[in-house]
């Protein structure tokens, strides 16, 4: 579903990310894994156009993503769930949820959407009147993912997901993603915490400084030493 | 005793009508920065062409009144759009000097455009309307109009950002700018509608102080200042902010006024402002 | 060659009232390095960040402190040159001080400057009865028939009398700019105005370096509403106070280019040329559209900005440096 070949990108003159290649296939789960700085983040902003590419090609269900600008990305049924979550503070749960239907083909679908991300995380639903800011970390990744979920994208962006929560809520946080999966859709998440997302996608990249080192289906890679002791300390 | 209670009471109640007036217009201006973060320094001469646009339909074309009126709003809202495409978006990235500035070019060029076609002579609407008489208070029936419209296009406004869906972007793009494109909003787009509703919010404004004032390409000095005021007191961006402060600033003209010069009213509210900004530099609401 | 260039320049400029030239070419040179003087007076602070668009403040202070005082009190120009310098530090103080001390920058220090200029100018209105309100005032004539000036009364109708004056006053005003701009005061304002917090962890008195530079603007700035209202004689609250001469100032040092010593000098005559080329142009018609100059140059500080941001003399130098640069070897 997702084909990205030889991508290099970066900020002004300081380059993140050199000639990355991967690819997503219709109804998997895929991690990109690596320590903090290896350019996890600029990967999943180049594919959502939030910053241009030097170099490579993105294609989406064969569609090539070059020149599309940033606002147009969606409507290729790519969605992403940004770091840190990025809600409308000052917004309420329910209107963050209606500004990620925001695209017309979405509006129309609008009250189906809403009840289906009220039925993946009831507690959304309680709280639909309450300001997205005073909510909890874990209830703000719910509202982040139901967000991106309400223009029914056929691949989900996930930008680590577990960052700045309590371990506790991690868990929780993992138990979705693990249930967004189940419910067939097509993920790409990108996180730090190795150990957890290992035990949820079906495969992952290794991504170290700017360069994909390694890749394999999740088990193994939990499993190969190289990981286990340069990442899980073991 | 008894007389001088009644006049000053008239004069709070003109505060009070002035209030709404003001209020408006600040809501124009609050809403472009709150949104935008730029600040039209020409606001207040954006709001003169409004006053002239409607001079020009109905005096000198002829149209009928409300129908200049409704003209001249969509002619100033169009004219924001305009502006905001091709003045402020090429700065839009650059210092906010830079944006100031190209909006002061803008003055300059409004007060002249407007002195080349209309000249320098005080125009007026000739619009007589008959003051309304409560006990010994007199109040003007346009300035009595100006507060209830004002006050409804502020509702309008209210009800606007947060029950349509692109009311309710608007807001969304004033709390993050960058996020917008993942939801297929483009930035641009949203911009450009602010600035046409915050120009339909200006036109809105001429046609209520062009009912009570004369026209000259330089009134834009006279209540242009007041107005930035009065949004920075309230929090620059902080549109219920400015509702509050427009109030309090009339008051203080009104009554200042009454009591002194009318120029002193102008002074005291001045003054009061910069106590203000020692004391909470963030505005009476502000907390950006 | 290029060292001998400015004092060949400046020789020949000295020698200008002795060409010849009539009393009004003589009288647009000298409004044109006035205007310079005051532009450049507003520049030391502007440079550093601090844009202030109330300078129309300390401008009017000085012009009508000597006026009123003389008018009213007979008080020489010279003491009431000092009147207006003294209140202007106190404004400036008064103002700069808190403003600074609680960080109130860009947007919010642009508006409060900007109701400084306004109050001035409302004062000045409001003060009708003393200062003539919105006709204007004008100093009392010290001179009696046939006498040529006075310097007591600082009151002189030979223009290459004054002609000289201020171009001491625009030399003093570019020697400052030099001075400000390689003194300390400047490396720590620039540090500032990338990073306050950092600037103050290593000992820069931010409150304190910003306070200087804004009191010698503005005192440089109040004398040049002295100087206006002695060579005019004749002040009028739009025109030395208030947000219109403000931003002119403002602009002016943009369209010359603020971070060079020259800028606000090029930007002066700029706008004075432009003001007086279209009168020219126009000839008769020039009655027939008024504002015309302000039009175009409005609209050309619109373009400025867009596309010349660092003004006609700052872009020029650029484009200088780059040529030298293209043909240096290696």
């Amino acid at each position: 579903m997702l084909a990205v070949r030889n991508l290099s990108a970066g900020y002004g003159s300081f380059q993140a990310l050199f000639g990355v290649s991967l690819e997503v296939n219709a109804g998997e789960s895929v991690a990109v894994i690596g320590p903090n700085g290896a350019g996890k983040s600029t990967l999943l902003r180049a594919i959502s156009k939030l910053i241009e590419l030097k170099d490579g090609e993105v294609t989406m269900e064969g569609r090539s993503l070059k020149g599309v600008p940033a606002h147009e990305v969606i409507a290729h049924g790519i969605s992403q769930v940004p770091e840190n979550r990025r809600l409308f503070a000052r917004l309420t749960v329910e209107e963050n949820l209606k500004m990620g239907a925001f695209l017309p083909a979405a509006r129309a679908k609008y009250h189906q959407r809403l009840a289906f991300v009220y039925s993946l995380f009831p507690r959304l639903q309680e709280r639909r009147a309450q300001l997205a800011g005073t909510l909890s970390g874990g209830e703000q990744q719910m509202c982040a993912i139901g967000r991106a979920l309400m223009s029914g994208p056929k691949l989900l962006l996930l930008d680590e997901p577990s960052a700045g929560l309590a371990p506790v809520i991690v868990q929780s946080i993992f138990e979705l993603v693990r249930r967004i999966c189940h419910e067939g859709y097509t993920v790409l998440i990108v996180e730090q915490n190795i150990r957890q997302v290992l035990k949820v996608v079906d495969r992952a990249y290794l991504l170290e400084t700017g360069r994909i080192k390694t890749s394999g289906a999740a088990a193994e890679l939990l499993a190969s030493d190289a990981i286990r002791r340069t990442y899980l300390g073991l | 005793m008894e007389v001088f209670d009644i006049f000053l009471l008239e004069a709070v109640v003109n505060g009070i009508l002035l209030g709404g007036l003001l209020a408006l217009l600040s809501l124009g201006l609050n809403l472009i920065f709150g949104v935008i973060d730029v600040v039209w320094i020409c606001y207040a001469e954006v709001i003169m062409i409004g006053m002239y646009a409607v001079y020009a339909l109905h005096v000198q074309l002829g149209w009928p009144l409300v129908a200049a009126m409704a003209a001249g709003v969509a002619m100033v809202a169009a004219f924001g759009a305009l502006m905001h495409q091709f003045v402020i978006r090429p700065v839009l990235s650059a210092e906010p000097i830079n944006q100031l500035l190209v909006t002061g070019g803008m003055l300059f060029f409004l007060q002249a455009a407007a002195t080349l076609a209309f000249g320098i002579e005080f125009k007026n609407l000739g619009v007589k309307l008959p003051p309304i008489a409560l006990g010994e208070m007199s109040f003007s029936l346009p300035r009595i109009i100006a507060f209830v419209v004002a006050l409804a296009g502020v509702a309008a406004t209210y009800l606007f950002l947060t029950r349509s869906y692109l009311g309710t972007a608007i807001r969304a793009i004033s709390q993050d700018r960058q996020i917008m494109p993942l939801m297929g909003v483009d930035a641009n787009r949203i911009f450009v509608v602010t600035s046409a509703l915050g120009g339909a919010l200006a036109g809105l404004g001429a046609c209520l102080l062009v009912l009570q004032y004369d026209i000259h390409p330089a009134i834009g000095l006279s209540f242009g200042p007041i107005t930035f005021l009065i949004c920075v007191l309230g929090g620059l961006g902080n549109m219920l902010g400015g509702l509050v402060a427009a109030f309090i600033f009339a008051q203080f003209i009104s009554v200042g006024g009454f009591f002194f010069h009318i120029e002193w009213g102008y002074v005291i509210a001045f003054a009061f402002f910069i106590v203000v900004m020692f004391w909470r530099p963030q505005g009476i609401l502000g907390g950006k | 060659m290029s060292r001998v260039l400015p004092w060949a320049g400046l020789a020949l400029l000295l020698a200008l009232p002795l060409s010849g030239i009539g009393n009004y070419p003589l009288h647009l040179v000298i409004m044109c390095l006035l205007w310079s003087y005051v532009y450049t007076s507003w520049s030391i602070m502007g440079r550093l960040g601090l844009v202030s668009f109330g300078h129309g403040a300390f401008l009017g202070i000085g012009a009508y402190a000597v006026v009123m005082l003389w008018n009213h009190f007979g008080v020489s120009p010279w003491l009431g040159a000092l009147a207006g310098i003294a209140l202007s530090v106190l404004v400036a103080l008064v103002i700069g001080f808190p403003c600074f001390r609680f960080k109130i920058v860009g947007h919010y220090f642009a508006l409060v400057t900007l109701a400084l200029s306004e109050v001035t100018r409302l004062i000045i209105v409001a003060l009708r009865d003393q200062t003539g309100g919105s006709l204007g005032a004008t100093p009392n004539t010290a001179l009696a028939q046939g006498a040529t000036g006075s310097l007591a009364a600082v009151q002189f109708s030979s223009k290459i009398v004054w002609f000289y004056a201020i171009v001491a006053f625009w030399l003093a005003a570019l020697w400052v700019w030099q001075r400000v701009d390689r003194s300390m005061t400047r490396l720590a304002l620039e540090a500032i105005s990338q990073e306050e917090d950092a600037a103050a962890s290593i000992g820069i008195n931010v409150t304190k370096s910003k306070l200087f530079v804004t009191l010698v603007s503005a005192v440089m700035t109040s004398v040049g509403g002295v100087l206006y209202a002695q060579y005019q004689l004749y002040v009028n609250p739009e025109t030395v106070s208030g947000i219109g001469i403000s931003l002119q100032m403002v602009f002016g040092v943009i369209a010359g280019g603020m971070y060079v010593m020259l800028g606000p000098t090029v930007g002066a005559v700029f706008t004075l040329l432009l003001a007086e080329g279209l009168r020219l142009a126009l000839g008769e018609h020039f009655k027939q559209f008024p504002a015309l100059d302000l039009a175009i140059y409005g609209m050309l500080l619109v373009l400025f900005i867009i596309y010349m941001p660092k003004g006609i003399l700052g872009a020029a130098l650029e484009a200088w440096r780059r040529r030298k640069a293209g043909r240096a070897p290696g």
